[in-house]
Order: structure tokens, then sequence, then C-alpha cells
């Protein structure tokens, strides 16, 4: 599904990424754990297109498909999701205008019909029943007003609806309290699937009591130190991060 | 005064020649000898700074004489409607024959003739600018329009300008509505080219809001060629327990000035002055407003959003004087620019001037570029990036649009709004 190949990154002349390599597999939950300013936004950025990040060397590819040279939307119409750390918020843009464009962008350049709005809302109201997304918060311009829990699950509302091949999840626990974890690690937890891969970032394990990863993958200074099973994330919850961070110095 | 100046006064006095027995006389006189004073502003009048009308009138253009008689007019909305075609109030073009209860209407040029004190003194309006000088004493035509005391319209009422197209011409109209105390009523207000050209126009309206009278207002000025130059103007004066809502848009095309004088004579007066412009090419557009809170409790709202494009130029003043008596305003104006090139630029002046000691009043103007932030997250939601900036674009508008009441109206600018957009969009 995901194979992440040497990958070196740098904004202007800072090195943020290091030699990064990572494999997550179809139906795999892959988490990634590392210390705030590693570099983990920075990853999910660079798989999902963002401008302004230099790629010196090494691959990221989508099913064998080396996606490094795609705009940010073409690769979300090869089923690339990326659930922000923080969601921005768009004064005057109607969500549901949002939501439209976003799901008929994507199945436009895949060669799709439109959905019509009669099927589009009821996919929206489905999947906002699902996640406890109020009318109300659909009915204002996109995360405007959202408390930040609200905002995660707008994000998995639209992860819902999107229906990706690859879900990156960055932070997705920041800022939420207990209840608003429960009903976002659910909304995750009902959309893996065999042919779905997710990479979970995460800086606490808490997350990962809910959302159970299948690998665990230790991330500092710009690239996996480590992997191992669900087992790792509870060693790290004991120790730390402070040996990685004098094994990468 | 240069040569071009001279000439320019020259023409222009030729046309108050051929207009000055058109009825009101006086009016026309003073108004006169109020413009020659100064002349056409340039850039060192204060209030016309940012906007150099004597450079781009160097050649006035003959005044415009009948229009088509049998034109085809656009008719977006259902509206009780007045046309103007040409600077001609249209009877024949207009739905005089059914007009709702209380509401009476005549030309221009028929209430000039009238004489009567209330109207002629309605018309005459207090602002003073050398534009609105020149606008009174070449005035060619309007609506007059009355509303009587407790009337409630459901219908909209609409004074629609059309100006054909063809050789440049000047065009000088100026309506009147009067809202008799507790009228409510809505008034759209457009300007239409029939066919694009570089006419020159002047039209100013003039409100009179009656005690506990509340008006909605929505003007569109729609694009006209880059060689045109457009004065509209809006005075408004508001009495007690009156409110207005205005809401212009404005979609560029030559050089245009909207300036609005409003003054809130009577206690506890609201005014809402809302509106967007998109601007591109070498569109030049003013909107400045002179607000004067003169009794207490009044409150006031400007909220305006620019989206300027290409090297188009975009100049919004706002003043907001509050007089000693006027206690416990309440003011707030915020104007945002959204520039989308390099060679776009924006002039913004927020001004107060308080002479009263217990008031709030507040006022913000920012300029600044498409997000970043907000244009990834749409693109990583699958939305190319044309589309993604349009979307933000038209969003910036929204929150202009969003002031508009009336869902249909509101409907119909965001698709002029969009259209728009489109048309850079396929670029
Ligand atoms: N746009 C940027 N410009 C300069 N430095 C940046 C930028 N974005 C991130 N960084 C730096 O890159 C490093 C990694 O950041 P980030 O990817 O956000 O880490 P994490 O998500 O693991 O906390 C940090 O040191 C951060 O300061
Ligand atoms: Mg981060």
């Amino acid at each position: 599904m995901l194979e992440i190949k040497n990958l070196h990154v740098s904004i202007g002349d800072r090195k943020i990424l290091d030699g990064l390599t990572l494999t997550v597999h179809d139906g795999e939950v892959a988490a990634i754990m590392g210390p705030n300013g590693t570099g983990k936004s920075t990853l999910s950025y660079v798989v999902s297109g963002r401008e302004g990040y230099d790629v010196t060397q090494g691959e990221v590819l989508l099913n064998g498909e080396n996606i490094l040279g795609l705009a940010p939307h073409e690769r979300a119409a090869k089923g690339v999701f990326l659930a922000f750390q923080y969601p921005v918020e768009i004064p005057g843009v109607a969500t549901m205008t949002f939501l439209k464009a976003a799901l008929n962008s994507q199945r436009r350049a895949r060669g799709e019909d439109e959905l019509q709005t009669p099927d589009f809302m009821k996919r929206v109201n489905e999947a906002a029943a699902r996640l406890g997304v109020v009318k109300d918060m659909l009915r204002r311009p996109l995360n405007c007003g959202f408390s930040g829990g609200e905002k995660k699950r707008m994000e998995i509302l639209q992860m819902a609806l999107l229906e990706p091949r690859l879900c990156i999840l960055d932070e997705t626990d920041s800022g939420l309290d207990i209840d608003a974890l429960r009903v976002v690690s659910e909304g995750v937890n009902a959309l893996r699937a065999k042919d779905r891969g997710f990479l979970v970032i995460t800086h606490y394990q808490r997350l990962l009591d809910y959302i159970k990863p299948d690998t665990v993958h230790v991330m500092a200074k710009g690239r996996i130190l480590r992997s191992g099973g669900p087992e790792l994330a509870l060693e790290l919850e004991s120790s730390g991060y402070k040996d990685y961070i004098g094994e990468a110095a | 005064m240069s040569d071009t100046a001279t000439s320019a006064t020259a023409d222009l006095k030729t046309a108050f020649d051929a207009m000055k027995d058109a009825g009101a006389r006086p009016l026309r006189q003073s108004a006169w000898d109020a413009f020659s004073r100064e002349g056409l502003p340039n850039r060192r009048v204060e209030a016309w700074h940012y906007t150099d009308l004597r450079a781009a009138l160097c050649a006035v253009a003959p005044l415009r004489a009948a229009g088509p008689a049998t034109p085809a007019l656009a008719r977006e909305r259902e509206s009780c409607r007045f046309v103007v075609l040409d600077g001609a109030f249209r009877p024949d073009l207009s739905d005089v024959s059914a007009l709702p209860y209380g509401v009476s209407v005549l030309s221009l040029r028929e209430a000039l003739a009238c004489g009567e004190a209330e109207i002629l003194a309605a018309l005459a309006g207090d602002a003073e600018d050398p534009t609105l000088a020149l606008n009174a004493a070449l005035m060619q035509d309007g609506a007059v329009l009355r509303v009587s005391p407790g009337c409630v319209l459901e219908r909209p009422l609409e004074f629609a300008n059309f100006i054909s197209g063809g050789a440049a011409r000047s065009v000088f109209t100026r309506s009147l509505v009067i809202l008799g105390a507790g009228a409510r009523a809505t008034l759209l207000e457009s300007f239409t080219p029939l066919e694009r050209s570089g006419s020159q126009e002047n039209h100013a309206l003039v409100m009179v809001l009656g005690d506990g009278a509340k008006l909605d207002h929505v003007a569109t000025i729609a694009p006209q060629s880059e060689d045109a130059v457009r004065v509209v103007s809006l005075l408004a004066t508001l009495g007690e327990n009156s409110a207005l809502n205005s809401f212009c848009l404005v979609e560029g095309g030559g050089l245009l000035r909207r300036q609005i004088f409003a003054t809130l004579s009577g206690v506890n007066a609201d005014v809402s002055f809302n509106g967007a412009s998109l601007l591109r090419g070498r569109d030049h557009a003013d909107t400045t407003l002179v607000i004067r809170h003169e009794s207490p409790g009044g409150k006031s709202r400007e909220f305006f959003r620019h989206i300027v494009d290409e090297s188009a130029t975009g100049v919004f003043q706002g003043k907001v004087s509050v007089a000693p008596l006027a206690q416990k305003t309440d003011g707030a104006m915020q104007s945002k620019s959204l520039l989308l090139s390099d060679g776009a630029s924006m002039n913004n002046k927020p001004e107060l001037e308080i002479f009263a000691d217990d008031v709030v009043c507040g006022h913000g103007a920012t300029c600044g570029r498409l997000d970043a932030d907000q244009l990834f997250y749409l693109e990583a939601r699958g939305v190319p990036k044309p589309r993604a900036e349009a979307l933000l674009i038209e969003g910036f508008a929204n929150e202009a649009l969003e002031r508009v009441k009336d869902e249909a109206t509101r409907d119909a600018l965001a698709a002029r709004v969009a259209a728009w957009l489109r048309m850079r969009e396929a670029l």
C-alpha cells in the first residue's frame, strides 16, 4: 500500500527527514510515535503533497506508484487522506459546499459520476449521525467556531465520506477529552478494512488504547529508529523518548 | 488650471447651459456655483486622494439624448420596477400602472416642475462633494418615489438604471425615495450597461427615512468598459428609530467611485452599509463613506470585502464622525481586501472623528492574500487548485453577502460572484 523509502526532506537549508523508511500494508494500522519536533507532521505533509518541502532523496510509493510528482488533489483522488493536526477554519465557505466539492472533485478525477444532492446528503447525514456531528455544525462555515473536539470529528466525518485507501491521522488525539476520543476512535475503527491502510501519528500512547495498532514505529530526529508490535507503545509509555533522543544524537 | 481641465470645464458649462432651465433653476445654479469653485476633483482634494477624476475626465462626453424606444431589458427578479434609460425616466418601461398601495411615483423632471418644497429640499441633500454638486446642476431625470407612513411593502421596489452602448456619452441621474414614518420597504438598485461603452455616468440616489422607517437596500453595479468613468452616490438621512441596511456589489469596469453620505439625525437610528467589490484588469473602484452621527444612541456598521486581481486598484475610505450630542453612539467599521496578484493594489483609509465622550467606535482594515493553509486543506481533500482558490475567494465575498437578509437576493448576488470567478478559473 504505502512504501516510503529512504526519504530525505529539508525546509530551506534545514534537514527535517533524514532517511526515513516505512511500509504500511493493506489493512494495517501502523502507529508512529515520537517526541515533538521530530518531523511527524512534516512526514504527513510530504506524503499528502504540500508545497514548500524539498525532497532531496527517496521515494513515496502508493500501491507501487511514486506519488511525489503529483499535486495534492491528485494524491487525494488516488486515496490519500490526511486528518490534520490543526484543521483550519474557513470563514464564508459552507461546510456542505466544501464536502460536496471535495467528494465530487475526487469522483470526477477517477472518472466516476458526480453524486447528486439527495444521495450526497444521505451519505453526509449517515456519517454525521455515527460521529455525533450535529446538524448545526454542518450548517456553519467550515470548522468555524468549532471546539477542538468538533474539528477532529469533522476530520473523521470527511474521512468516512471520502473513503480513502490511505488514512494519515496526525495527532488526532490532541485536544480531545476522553468522550470525544472514544467517539473519534470508534469512527476510525469502523473504517478499518482490508484494502485500507492507516498511519496513526501520536505523541501519547493513550490513543492506541482505543485504536489498536498492528505495528508501532518509533520516530526521532527525522527517521524511524525502532519498529515492533503494540507492546512497543507500552514500553514507550513507561520509559519515554529519552533513549531515542540520545541514540539519534 | 491646465488646458485639458479648462476644456473639460467648458464642456461641462455647455452641458449646464443645456440643463439649467430644466426645472429647479435656483437649485441647479447654486449647485453649479459650488461645483465651479473647485472644479473636477483631483488628488489634491483630500476626499479624492486616491481617485483622480480630473485626469480621468479630461475629455467630457456630450450629454446623452433619448435612449432606444423598445430596448430589450433583462429582468432578474420580481419587483415593482422603475426604469431610467440613458438618463431618462421611462414610464413606458416601468411598472407604473400596478403601484403597490401607498406608493406614488413621479419622474424627476415632473417633481422639479412641481417644485414642492419638501421634495426639492430632500433632493438637494446636504452633502458637500464636487461631483454631487455637478450632479445636482446637470441632473437630467430620475425617479421620485414616496412610500406613505406606516405602509409595509412586501414586493421589492427597484430603480433600474440602464445605459446603451455606442459612442461615449455623459449621463446625470438623481432619484429620491422618501419613506414615511413607520414604512417598511426593500429597494433594489441596479446599474447595467445594455452594451459596454466608455460612458461617463454620475448617478445619485437620495433616501429619506422617516421616524421608525425601515429600508433594505441592495445595489448592483455591473461591469462597464475600461474607459468608462462612473460616480455613484448614495445620500441617506435617517429619522428617529429608523433603520437602513444597505449592500452593494461592485463588479468594476473602468473607473468607479461609489460614495455614501449618511446622516443619522434622529435618536437611535441604525445603519449598516455592506459591500463586496470584484476587480480585475485595470479596474479602479473607490468606495468612500462619510457617516455622521448627529443624535444619541445611533448605531452604524460598515462591512466591506474587496477582491482585487490582475492590475486593478481598490480604494476604501470610511469616515465616521460623531457629533458632541451623539452620546452612546455604537460604531464599527471593517474593510478587508484580498489581493490576488502582485499587480493588484488596495488603499485603505478608515477614519474616526469623535466629539462625544460616551461612545464605542472601532475600525479595522486588513489587506492580505489567499491563505496557504486554507488552500492546502482544500487541495488535500481533492479540490484542484483553481477550484480551491475560487472556493476561498467566494467564501471571502460571502462574508459580506451574508449581510443581505433576503435569501433569493443573496443567491442572485452569489451567482454573480460565481460567474465572475468562472472567468478567472477559465484562464
Ligand atoms: N514551515 C517550516 N519552516 C521551518 N521549520 C519547520 C517548518 N515546519 C516544521 N519545521 C520544523 O521542523 C521540525 C519538525 O516539525 P514537525 O514536522 O511539525 O514535527 P512534529 O510533528 O513531530 O512535532 C521542527 O523542528 C519544526 O520546527
Ligand atoms: Mg506535529
